[in-house]
């Protein structure tokens, strides 16, 4: 045997390592099957150009240049009309809850002034809290309006065609006019740090006490699954609060993000929030039998938290069953009620609806938790 | 159920799979007794024992402990119970104070301060209840983990093998400790592998493989035995182990130091096997020891249990 470097030894170590790697079934079925489970989930749920986004329509003339108009805008394939709103008001409020992406305003007598040359104003309300998401749909619009009415423009109205823009167009990009994507990515942060952290500290909560024997301790003591499960709870819940008061204040002084709602709001929702991945953290413990495993089960819960919330690509750009499993996340609805009260100045009305589903899923998260939880070792 | 009987089971069993690991044992213990529990390694004791306080549900059995039933009260026995587990299960990144503190608010502890403080003192650790558990050397985790236990004013402990790994002047300690706190009213149920140890209880009971083979005084269980004992001196015993291995009488030849302790049931046998070697070797007839009588219902039940 070599002083320095001995094979034997070498591939003793090796071989226990590979012994060991297969004890562990659930360790190595979650090594093989995350990146399979990511690749396809990912691979085909994101895309960075996002089609079909919710638009919503105010008609305030019907004649035929107009409705040609709004063809080839649903032609182009950007832009989904879902309804249809009759006042400014109401325009401003689907924004505002975020049922729409755009409202496209055309005024009165539209197809009248286009004829007579007197450049009507199209007008497109953005919400542009994330950029990436509005801006594609945003640049097309132009090259889109004049290819458009070319083709009505022949015969008696060819002199129409001459003119460089027949159309005014004017862009309001919402909530974010300068497309900061700081604005965007900062609150967000603080659904991403919080999913992150908060699942992966109680998910190691029972399988802790349970590696290090003092499980058996805690379970020959009279007490209840809800207290323990509780107990491990409570206090992450102040470290998910000061992980929102740092982010908050970081994002107001380093990143001028602007706070339009009002922030007792946004703790309130915190709060939900918070809960639900504790209690996400707490049911993997329960699940898990070792530390690897509770980690490796965070891991599973966060990636597509990352990736399917909106957070890293614009929600509304990946396929009907993606955003299926996006909405079962509590951080999606909570980047909605961040972004919204923030940017938008959401109120409690606008983001009960976001609130409701995170309490629902928390609940359920907590059921499973306490169902699975073990009073005795069997 | 009777009022004298801190605990009174019968037909306990478990099984893992397909495997029993407790069959069908009965067991009563007196209220204000040191119930010694002995068995070879994976006798199923510490099952045993989990079963009773409610860690493990039992498949079959029924009785009750400390006047609660076993099965469906386990709520209830935990809150009388003090166990303590084999290996140490508190807290090591809690000082000991923390750890008693945190017992004590388990149990709701009246006056949790005093008590605890109390403990404190009792232990001898005094000024250094800040320390952290995991810093204590073996013997004093065991102390620790004994106050612990003690905290709630248990009227039952369940020992399970509280003494291994610790020194013998710490051993000694606590069995002193333990025979006060029985002479207070307390019940004491142990598990322990050292004889020395088994001889200090007041009864004690032997299973292996699942099954109870024997209980009872320590001289009940040697005289149930019907076990005729010989030790042996000189010349070379190790040869003579070898030789009266297997010969028809002898149930067992075990070396004790420098002398060889040779048993069988059936007293006429054994002499016959013994005769050829009186001459080479000190043959002495003996009282057969608690060990003696161990080792040799171990390999009885062995026999059985591969005869099953």
């Amino acid at each position: 045997m070599n002083r320095y470097f001995s094979i034997t030894r070498f591939l003793a170590i090796i071989i226990k390592e590979f012994i060991q790697m297969r004890r562990d079934r659930v360790t190595f079925g979650m090594m093989v099957g995350i990146p399979l489970l990511q690749l396809l989930l990912f691979g085909f749920a994101i895309n960075s150009d996002p089609k079909h986004l919710p638009a919503a329509v105010l008609m305030n003339d019907q004649g035929p240049q107009a409705r040609t108009l709004l063809s080839a805008i649903r032609n182009s394939g950007y832009y989904e009309f879902v309804q249809q709103v009759h006042s400014e008001d109401e325009a401003r409020e689907v924004l505002e809850h975020g049922e729409v992406q755009f409202v496209i305003t055309i005024p009165q007598d539209f197809s009248r002034d286009l004829l007579r040359g007197d450049k009507p104003t199209l007008l497109i309300e953005a919400d542009a809290t994330d950029p990436a998401a509005t801006s594609n749909a945003i640049n097309i619009m132009r090259p889109l309006l004049t290819t458009a009415l070319m083709n009505d423009f022949k015969g008696p109205l060819a002199y129409l065609a001459q003119s460089e823009a027949p159309i005014d167009l004017r862009i309001h990009a919402l909530y974010n006019p300068e497309a900061v994507t700081q604005y965007n990515i900062v609150p967000g942060l603080m659904g991403v740090v919080l999913t992150m952290t908060m699942v992966m500290i109680t998910a190691l909560a029972i399988t802790r006490e349970r590696e290090r024997g003092t499980m058996e301790n805690l379970l020959s003591m009279p007490t209840r699954p809800f207290e323990v499960l509780l107990g491990k709870i409570i206090p992450y819940m102040f470290v998910g609060y000061i992980q929102v008061t740092l982010i908050l204040i970081a994002a107001h002084f380093l990143f001028h993000v602007p706070m339009i709602g009002n922030l007792g709001l946004l703790f309130a929702a915190a709060f939900v929030f918070i809960a639900a991945n504790l209690a996400v953290g707490i049911t993997f413990s329960t699940l898990a039998t070792n530390q690897l495993q509770a980690v490796q089960g965070s891991f599973f819960f966060f990636l597509p938290s990352l990736l399917l919330s909106g957070f890293m690509f614009p929600f509304r750009g990946m396929p009907q069953w993606a955003q299926n499993i996006g909405e079962v996340l509590p951080l999606t609805h909570f980047l909605r009620i961040v972004r919204g009260v923030l940017l938008k100045g959401n109120d409690f009305a606008d983001i009960s609806l976001q609130l409701w589903q995170i309490g629902l899923f928390a609940i359920i998260a907590l059921v499973i938790g306490v169902f699975r939880y073990r009073q005795t070792l069997d | 159920m009777s009022e004298e009987l801190a605990i009174d089971v019968k037909g306990m069993t478990k099984r893992f799979g397909t495997r029993t690991v407790v069959n069908k044992i009965d067991l009563q213990v007196r209220r204000g007794e040191i119930y010694g529990f002995l068995g070879p390694n994976g006798s199923g004791k510490t099952t045993f024992i989990r079963m009773l306080c409610g860690l493990l549900k039992a498949d079959e059995g029924s009785g009750t402990c400390l006047g609660f039933d076993v099965i469906k009260q386990s709520e209830e026995i935990k809150k009388q119970v003090g166990y303590m587990t084999q290996r140490f299960s508190f807290y090591e990144d809690l000082s000991i104070r923390e750890n008693l503190d945190f017992v004590a608010r388990m149990y709701g502890v009246k006056k949790r301060e005093e008590t605890v403080n109390a403990s404190i003192k009792r232990l001898g650790l005094a000024g250094r209840e800040q320390q952290l558990a995991g810093q204590l050397s073996g013997g004093w985790k065991q102390r620790l983990a004994l106050a612990a236990c003690l905290i709630h004013e248990p009227k039952l402990l369940l020992l399970d093998e509280p003494t291994a790994g610790v020194d013998p002047k710490a051993r000694r300690d606590f069995w002193e400790q333990i025979h006060q706190l029985a002479a207070e009213g307390l019940t004491f149920l142990i598990t322990t592998h050292y004889m020395d140890e088994a001889e200090r209880c007041h009864r004690l009971a032997y299973i292996a493989y699942g099954n109870l083979l024997t209980r009872g005084t320590v001289q009940e269980v040697i005289d149930s035995a019907h076990l005729t004992t010989w030790s042996v001196k000189g010349g070379d015993l190790v040869k003579l182990a070898g030789e009266l291995r297997g010969k028809p009488g002898v149930h067992q030849a075990v070396a004790f130091g420098t002398m060889l302790h040779v048993s069988g049931g059936d007293e006429k046998a054994l002499e016959q096997a013994i005769a050829p070697f009186r001459n080479d070797h000190e043959w002495m007839h003996i009282r057969p020891g608690l060990e003696d009588v161990f080792i040799h219902l171990m390999d009885q039940s062995k026999d059985n249990f591969a005869a099953e």
